[in-house]
C-alpha cells in the first residue's frame, strides 16, 4: 500500500509523487510511534469486523444452533443449508438481473458522459457553459425527493415494472457526477493535442475515440466501477419502480428474504452474504480503482 | 467524397474550434428527463390530488395543507435535521482521525485502511438487515457478553432506537469520509511536515497546525456529502426500522415514502418531497458558498 498505491491513484498528475515518498520515509525513523492513534486504529477495526464476523458465522449455523448457541461462537455444526436454500430461491436471477442493470447503466453513463465531459470542457459556446453549471446543481438533488414524479413519469411511459425503469432513472441521476469526474480529468490533457489533430483534419469522433478515450482511461474506468457500486447497491428505485420477481435485484432480494425466511435468521444472513460476494472479489481484484473511484470528484 | 468532406471539416474547424455540441444531447435528454422533469414534476404533483393509479385532479393547494397541518411533518423534519447534525458531528472526527492515520505509511496502517473499505461493499439493505439481526437482544451480538446494558431492545424501544440508527448510519459511511481524508492527507506536501519537524514541532502540533488547516477543502467537501446526503439516509433506516417504533425513525423522506406509497397520497408526498428538495437545495448553496466548492478547476491548474 505503501508506494505503490500513494503513487497509484495520483498517476494522473505526474508531478514527483516518488521524491516526497522516499523523503518522508526518512525522517520517520526519529518518531515515536502513535500508540493513541494505534489504539483508536485497531477499535475501529473491531467496530467493522465483528458485525462482519457475526454475520458469516451465522450464516454457517443451522436454525437450532442459531437459537441455542453463543452468537460470537464458532459454529458447532457449520453447515452450508442456508447457502443452498438461498440459492434454490432464485438467486441466481436476481444475481444476473442486478448484473444485467449495471451492465447496460454503466455502459449508457460511461458513453454519453464521457461526450458531454469533452464538450463542456472543450465547447466554448453558451451551451458547454450553462449545461455545465446544470450539471453542478445536479449533484445536489436529493433522489429521493423525486420518487414520486419518477414513478407517474415511469407508469405514463407504461415502463413500470421493467428494466427500462431502472436503467433510465439511473443513468439520468449518475450523469452529473460523472460529467464532473470527466470533465476534471479532460481538462488536463492539453489543449495543443486537441488543436493539431484538429488541424489534421480529425472531427469530434476521431478526437473523443483517438485522443480523450486513450488518455482518460483511467477516469473512465473510475466512473464506471463508482456507478457500478452505485447502480448494484441501489436500493431506491427498484422499491418504487418495479414489484414482480422477474425484475427483481440483489437489494431487494434481501429484502424479500428477509420477509419469506422470517425466523430462519441464518438463511437471510446467508443471502447478505452471497449478494455481497461479487463485489468483495471486485474489490480484492481492483481495489485500486475502486478506492480512485470513490476518492474521484474529491478536491485534494 | 470522404477527402472532401475531411478538408471541409478542417476548413471549419478552423473558424470553430470546438466540438459539436449535439455531443452533449444524450446526456442532457437523460439528465434533463429523468432527474430535472421529476424535480419540477414533485412542485406540480403537490398541487394536485391523485393515489397513484387513477387521473390526477389539480386540488389547488388542498395538499399542503394536509401536509403542514400535520403534526408528523414537523416531527419527521425535526427529526431529519437531528440525524443530519449528530450523523455529522459524530462521523467527522471519527473518519478525520482514522483517515489521517491510514493515510501513514506503516504497512499494519494500510492494511487496516484496506479492511475499513469492506463496509462500502456492503448495499444498504445488506448493512440494515444485518444490524437488524446483530442488535437483535436475544440473539445478537449483545448477547455474547452476558452484560445487561448490552442485552435491551435496541431497535424497539424509541429512546434507544435514534442511537441505534446514527450508529448504523456511521458504520456504513465513515469507511467512505476515512477514504477522502486519507486521500486529502496524502495530498499535503511532505515538505510542511519537513520544515515542522526541524522547528520542533510534536505530533499533536502538526496536526493542528499542518494537517487540520490543509484538509479544509476535505473537510468542507466532506461535509457537504454528509449534510446533503443525510436528507437520504432512507435506504438504511427504511429496511432497519421502517420508521419505528411507532414513528420514533421517521425520517422526512421515510414520511414521504409511506405518505406516497403506502397510503397513497401522492399529492402530500410530493409536498413533502418539495420541502426535500427545498431543504437539500439550500443546504448545498450554503456550502458551496461558504466554500468555494463550486469553482471547479484543474487540480493541477495554479499548482
Amino acid at each position: 500500500m505503501t508506494a505503490t498505491t500513494v503513487s497509484a491513484p495520483t498517476s494522473t498528475a505526474p508531478r514527483g509523487a516518488a521524491a516526497p515518498a522516499v523523503r518522508r520515509r526518512r525522517s520517520s525513523r526519529r518518531e515515536r510511534p502513535n500508540v493513541l492513534g494505534a489504539i483508536g486504529g485497531w477499535l475501529w477495526l473491531a467496530v467493522i469486523i465483528v458485525p462482519v464476523y457475526y454475520v458469516v458465522i451465522s450464516s454457517l449455523r443451522n436454525q437450532a444452533g442459531f437459537f441455542a448457541q453463543n452468537p460470537l461462537a464458532p459454529p458447532t455444526n457449520p453447515t452450508l443449508d442456508n447457502y443452498r436454500l438461498v440459492l434454490q430461491n432464485n438467486f441466481f436471477m436476481f444475481f444476473r438481473n442486478s448484473l444485467l442493470i449495471t451492465v447496460c447503466s454503466v455502459a449508457l453513463i460511461a458513453a454519453c458522459g464521457l461526450m458531454a465531459a469533452y464538450v463542456v470542457v472543450r465547447g466554448q459556446g453558451w451551451l458547454a457553459r450553462r449545461s455545465f453549471q446544470l450539471f453542478l446543481l445536479g449533484i445536489a438533488i436529493p433522489t429521493h425527493a423525486t420518487i414520486i414524479p419518477l414513478y407517474y413519469l415511469i407508469t405514463r411511459l407504461h415502463m413500470y415494472d421493467s428494466f427500462l425503469a431502472l436503467i433510465l432513472p439511473t443513468v439520468g441521476f449518475a450523469i452529473p457526477i460523472t460529467v464532473l469526474i470527466l470533465s476534471n480529468f479532460i481538462r488536463d490533457i492539453p489543449a495543443e493535442l486537441f488543436e493539431s489533430m484538429r488541424l489534421d483534419g480529425a472531427g469530434d469522433w476521431r478526437l473523443l475515440w483517438s485522443l480523450v478515450v486513450p488518455l482518460a482511461r483511467p477516469a473512465l474506468v473510475t466512473v464506471a466501477i463508482y456507478n457500478a457500486l452505485h447502480v448494484w447497491n441501489g436500493f431506491l428505485f427498484p422499491l418504487i419502480l418495479t414489484q414482480s420477481e422477474r425484475f427483481r435485484v440483489l437489494p431487494m432480494a434481501l429484502w424479500a428474504f428477509q420477509g419469506e425466511f422470517t425466523v430462519n435468521v441464518p438463511a437471510v444472513l446467508a443471502a447478505v452474504v452471497l449478494s455481497t460476494l461479487p463485489l468483495l472479489a471486485a474489490y480484492v481484484f481492483g481495489r485500486r480503482y475502486l478506492v480512485s473511484g470513490l476518492t474521484a470528484g474529491v478536491g485534494k | 467524397m470522404t477527402a472532401l468532406a475531411a478538408t471541409g471539416a478542417a476548413v471549419a474547424s478552423r473558424r470553430r474550434t470546438g466540438p459539436n455540441p449535439v455531443l452533449l444531447v444524450p446526456a442532457l435528454a437523460f439528465f434533463l428527463v429523468f432527474a430535472i422533469v421529476p424535480l419540477v414534476g414533485a412542485f406540480v404533483l403537490s398541487f394536485t390530488t391523485w393515489d397513484g393509479l387513477s387521473p390526477l385532479k389539480f386540488t389547488g393547494l388542498t395538499s399542503w395543507r394536509h401536509v403542514l397541518g400535520d403534526a408528523q411533518t414537523f416531527r419527521s423534519l425535526l427529526l431529519t435535521l437531528k440525524v443530519m447534525v449528530v450523523a455529522w458531528v459524530v462521523q467527522t472526527p471519527v473518519s478525520l482521525l482514522l483517515g489521517v492515520f491510514v493515510a501513514g505509511r506503516q504497512r499494519y496502517r494500510a492494511l487496516l485502511g484496506v479492511l475499513y473499505f469492506v463496509p462500502l461493499l456492503l448495499s444498504s439493505a445488506a448493512v440494515a438487515i444485518a444490524f437488524k439481526n446483530a442488535f437483535d437482544p436475544n440473539f445478537g451480538i449483545g448477547a455474547a457478553f452476558h452484560l445487561p446494558f448490552l442485552v435491551q431492545d435496541w431497535l424497539g424501544d424509541p429512546s434507544l432506537v435514534f442511537y441505534v440508527v446514527i450508529f448504523v448510519i456511521s458504520w456504513q459511511f465513515v469507511p467512505l469520509h476515512t477514504l477522502f481524508y486519507q486521500a486529502g492527507t496524502r495530498g499535503i506536501p511532505a515538505q510542511l511536515y519537513e520544515a515542522a519537524t526541524l522547528d520542533g514541532a510534536g505530533r499533536v502540533k502538526q496536526f493542528w497546525y499542518i494537517t487540520l488547516p490543509q484538509l479544509r477543502n476535505t473537510i468542507i467537501m466532506s461535509s457537504t456529502l454528509m449534510v446533503v446526503g443525510s436528507l437520504t439516509y432512507f435506504d438504511v433506516v427504511f429496511v432497519l426500522t421502517g420508521g419505528g417504533p411507532g414513528n420514533a425513525t421517521r425520517l422526512l423522506a421515510l414520511q414521504m415514502y409511506l405518505t406516497g406509497f403506502q397510503s397513497y397520497q401522492m399529492g402530500p408526498a410530493s409536498a413533502l418531497s418539495v420541502i426535500l428538495v427545498v431543504i437539500g437545495l439550500a443546504m448545498a448553496f450554503a456550502l458551496t458558498k461558504f466554500s468555494g466548492f463550486a469553482r471547479m478547476k484543474s487540480d493541477q491548474e495554479g499548482m
